[in-house]
């Protein structure tokens, strides 16, 4: 009997307000230690919150994409803890009453939609960052000293949590690209995992295939990119199964996967686990959003990503149309005339292969290459490629260099190539069609890239077919 | 020329120096003159300030952050800690150009009835320095009663401006929750807290109470006024209906003197035209004070959770790890009221008790102030003692924490329902001040003020302690 593993994603996603959630301090990455605090992020005595607008009305829009209820009243709620970046003892999240209720997000899949859960979305404060000097790997166990830096703390997050509604680690890894796109076009955050404007924790258990419940669930906490938290993933289902398999129990815990050594070791076990002691902010009052607020939010929401890969999708496939749209490459794709197959594989595959911004290409110079390619000495396009980015970059200088469709020139490097391969040349008449790219590949080098290959690969059909 | 610190009121003192019959100068020299004679044996402050200024002078209770000037909230573990920005409401006295006396005494973070919790030591009652000047700002009361500041700002939470107020003979305003800011006053119960002032008129507290009140965009559960603050004029209460809660009136533990000059009060403002009747509130008082020693004590532990040794204040020395930096910091540096009621609290909102104990209160709150205003429906005030005895002695009822709290039966009840409540004194017994609590609606104030001022005039108090006449 196989396993089925049931994931459940725990998403924060840190707003790029201008200032923070709670007073007006620069909401800024990277500045100098401690330089972005006041008496209310430092929590000094007698200080209160007062909440950003701009934070709210951006979960309720957030909410709106996710397709969540808005509520029509939240409240803040404090959740009490003691840690050295937490000035207050508490951090002032949501609760009972988060701003955004239910809802169902839809990530297409190459054999058709799967519709995943949302919890919630509420908004939050962000804890500040401790740095631990000294001792093991910047843990607070054997540290020598503890540092904080509260330029972080205060700053606006949006907490997502989705139903156990995945069922693979590719799935999980899906959902949150698709997330993170939607974030992104909704202008709201930056969304980068590696610098942590994105952190994702995963619950993860598996049960038999057919099997109704769930079993016990773990955490696996901060996985700092979209490979990582798929195989972060995939190692815990797979330590679960072979757990279950040796006849043994999976413990409920908290815990750290490692991507330098692929291992999972526990953070704490739900024996320490923590009582929060969640009450509502009495220094806040309810946030009642307006159903004005929230047509009008809900009436500026573009297009959205999922929407557009179902779209794009009738004309490229599911594939290229899932890379284009989650990697905001769709937006180049869209405006770029031509052969939409070509248009697509060239942008994800040529273009995003040589690290060009496609933010900044040129649609119509590009559209010219890509019309030209077949034409074109392969060098040549490779070049054109490399450089579309640049300032001011056109494709005339390239669409000259024709490449060379000349019967007569390529026959020489033609007969060469297939002497030089008696062995091919048998396997290919014997029905092996598939070594057709490979004639076409040796030719292509014996020019140095100048042949033209879609007439390449016609002579050699016509000398070897015959 | 001399003044009488003790009897000057604020609107007098405002006169002198409009007319410029004394300077600023000579003005906060006589206080300080006053502090150096009496404070000594009163310590009614914690920090004199002794600034010069054009306005009356003021003295702040050391709740209420004072940018520059040490502010301790009474307790060791910000001894020391020099606040970087004013309160909202010591900002508005600021700009109105009133100089800083200085920082008043207090029950460590507002938590007590006598003062006897500052870890700095009791404030005494001027009427008699045996005895305490009521809690928590009983050094703001004291300091006014005293005679070492015309008016003082304290805070109220369960009943720490009205009773203080009560003990020392003077006017002492809780005003409607939400309309004096909370911006830079240290929190104890932050549903609860508010700021307010005592007073030797009700004219002096209209005119303070203008002054800091009003929305302020720095604390989110302010509102705007929805009239002006009017000074009060009022001589008579013709047509004012005045209820008498019979439950407020007749709680076990209201000593027979308390009762005597209340009902002494009631009578003269039934001659002043009120029409009196009975009304009841069982739940009020059965409950009000059970819900709020949880409410009070959820909020003040969480509000507490600051005090942590890593940012500022006390810090315990050197620490092993972390959890012991907390401890003994926490240990060592609140007093044990203070952890007797994070201890409270934290218990209240644990995992499992949260419904039962602080959502269960959170609901009863709610029948409270539908009690209440069902009371107001057939009335436009009520009536009652503050406390329910007069200033007791200094170490009575510090070793029994649950009679200190029943000092707090009769005013805890309107301050649950967010209501306004009024001081007056109403006479003396057994040669101390008793205290009369007018409760209002919420926005209230000027019909408190009115009908404070009808009756003040009626009593005739004498807001000067007999032993310093």
């Amino acid at each position: 009997m196989t396993w089925e593993p049931v994931i459940g994603l725990e998403i924060h996603v840190q707003l790029k307000t201008r200032t923070k959630m709670f007073c007006r301090c620069a909401n800024v990455w990277g500045e100098d230690p401690n330089t972005r605090t006041c008496p209310v992020c430092l929590a000094h005595p007698g200080v209160l919150p007062v909440p950003n607008r701009r934070a709210i009305e951006w979960t309720v829009k957030l909410g709106l994409a996710l397709g969540c209820e808005v509520a029509p009243r939240a409240v803040f709620a404090r959740k009490n803890y003691f840690y050295p970046d937490l000035p207050k003892g508490y951090q002032i999240s949501q609760y009972e009453q988060p701003l955004c209720g239910p809802g169902r997000f839809v990530v297409p899949g190459p054999a058709g939609d799967h519709e995943i859960g949302i919890v919630r979305a509420h908004l939050e404060e962000d804890a500040a960052k401790t740095i631990h000097v000294g001792g093991a790997a910047g843990r607070i166990h054997g540290a020598e000293t503890s540092l904080v830096d509260f330029n972080r703390g205060g700053t606006p997050l949006v907490e997502i949590v989705s139903e156990p509604d995945l069922r693979s680690a590719e799935q999980a890894k899906r959902f949150l690209q698709l997330l993170r796109q939607t974030v992104v076009e909704l202008g709201i955050s930056d969304a980068e995992m590696e610098k942590g404007s994105l952190r994702c924790d995963a619950n993860v258990s598996v049960r038999r295939a057919g099997e109704a419940g769930y079993r016990t669930k773990t955490e696996l906490k901060n996985m700092n990119s979209f490979t990582f938290v798929a195989r972060g993933i995939e190692a815990e289902v797979e330590r679960q199964i072979a757990t279950y398999e040796a006849g043994g129990e999976v413990v409920q815990e908290t815990l750290h996967f490692d991507p330098q050594t692929g291992s999972i070791t526990p953070l704490r076990s739900k024996e320490e686990a923590d009582d929060y002691r969640y009450f509502p902010e009495p220094d806040l009052v309810p946030v009642a959003p307006p159903a004005e607020l929230v047509a009008s939010l809900a009436a500026a929401i573009p297009e959205l990503p999922g929407a557009r890969i179902r779209r794009l999708e009738q004309e490229i496939g599911f594939d290229l149309a899932e890379g284009l749209v989650t990697s905001g490459r769709d937006r180049l794709y869209e405006r770029v005339e031509g052969d939409r197959r070509a248009v697509a594989n060239v942008i994800m595959n040529q273009l995003a292969g040589a690290g060009v911004d496609t933010e900044r290409v040129d649609p119509a110079e590009l559209g010219r290459l890509i019309e030209a390619r077949e034409r074109m000495p392969r060098t040549v396009f490779d070049e054109a490629i490399g450089r579309a980015a640049e300032p001011g970059f056109s494709a005339a200088p390239y669409l000259e260099q024709q490449a060379v469709s000349d019967a007569g020139e390529l026959e020489p490097a033609i007969s060469a190539v297939l002497a030089a391969h008696p062995d091919q040349v048998a396997a290919y008449r014997g029905g092996k069609d598939g070594l057709l790219g490979f004639f076409v590949g040796q030719v292509m080098k014996a020019t140095g890239g100048k042949a033209n290959a879609r007439v390449v690969s016609e002579l050699v059909r016509e000398r070897l077919g015959a | 020329m001399t003044l009488d610190t003790l009897r000057l009121t604020a609107e007098e003192t405002a006169g002198l120096i409009e007319r410029r019959e004394v300077s600023p100068r000579e003005l906060t020299g006589a206080y300080m003159r006053a502090i150096d004679e009496r404070d000594g044996e009163l310590h009614a402050y914690l920090h004199v300030a002794g600034e010069i200024g054009p306005g009356v002078p003021i003295a702040i209770k050391d709740c209420i952050t004072t940018s520059g000037v040490p502010t301790t909230a009474g307790s060791r573990i910000l001894q020391g800690y020099v606040p970087v920005f004013d309160s909202t409401v010591f900002a508005r006295c600021r700009a109105m150009g009133l100089p800083l006396i200085g920082k008043s005494n207090m029950d460590e973070f507002a938590m007590g009835s006598s003062t006897e919790n500052s870890a700095y030591g009791p404030s005494r009652n001027p009427w008699d320095p045996e005895r305490v000047p009521g809690g928590s700002s009983g050094g703001s009361a004291a300091a006014v009663a005293g005679g070492l500041a015309p008016w003082a700002l304290g805070s109220d939470t369960g009943g720490s401006i009205k009773q203080p107020a009560a003990l020392c003979g003077l006017v002492g305003l809780r005003p409607t929750y939400g309309t004096v800011s909370r911006y830079g006053v240290i929190a104890f119960a932050s549903s609860l807290d508010q700021v307010g002032p005592i007073t030797r008129t009700v004219r002096d507290n209209a005119w303070l109470y203008s002054i800091i009140a009003g929305r302020d965009p720095l604390d989110s559960t302010t509102v705007d006024l929805p009239e002006q603050v009017r000074v009060p004029t009022a001589e008579s209460l013709n047509g004012l209906r005045v209820g008498v809660p019979r439950e407020l009136n007749e709680a076990e533990g209201i000593e027979p003197g308390v009762t005597a000059s209340v009902q002494r009060a009631i009578a003269l403002a039934e001659e002043l035209g009120a029409e009196v009747g009975e009304v009841s509130l069982p739940r009020s008082v059965e409950y009000g004070l059970a819900c709020y020693y949880l409410i009070a004590p959820a909020e003040a532990s969480s509000n507490l959770a600051r005090y942590d040794g890593v940012r500022y204040g006390y810090r315990a020395e050197a620490p092993a790890d972390l959890l012991d930096l907390y401890e003994r910091t926490r240990w060592e540096g609140f007093g044990a009221e203070s952890r007797r009621r994070i201890l409270l609290g934290t218990y209240a909102l644990s995992a499992g008790y949260y419904d039962a104990f602080y959502g269960q209160a959170q609901k009863v709150r709610t029948l409270i102030g539908q009690e209440f205003a069902a009371a107001f429906e057939r009335y436009d005030l009520l009536v009652s003692p503050t406390s329910p005895t007069v200033a007791f002695r200094i170490g009575e009822k510090a070793e029994n924490p649950l009679a200190m709290y029943l000092s707090d039966v009769l005013t805890i009840p309107p301050n649950m329902a967010g209501l306004p409540g009024l001081n007056i004194p109403c006479g003396l017994s057994e040669g101390l001040p008793v205290g009369l609590q007018l409760i209002g609606p919420q926005f209230s104030e000027n019909l408190l003020f009115a009908a404070g001022h009808a009756l003040e005039r009626a009593i005739g108090f004498d807001p000067v302690p007999e032993r310093l006449r």
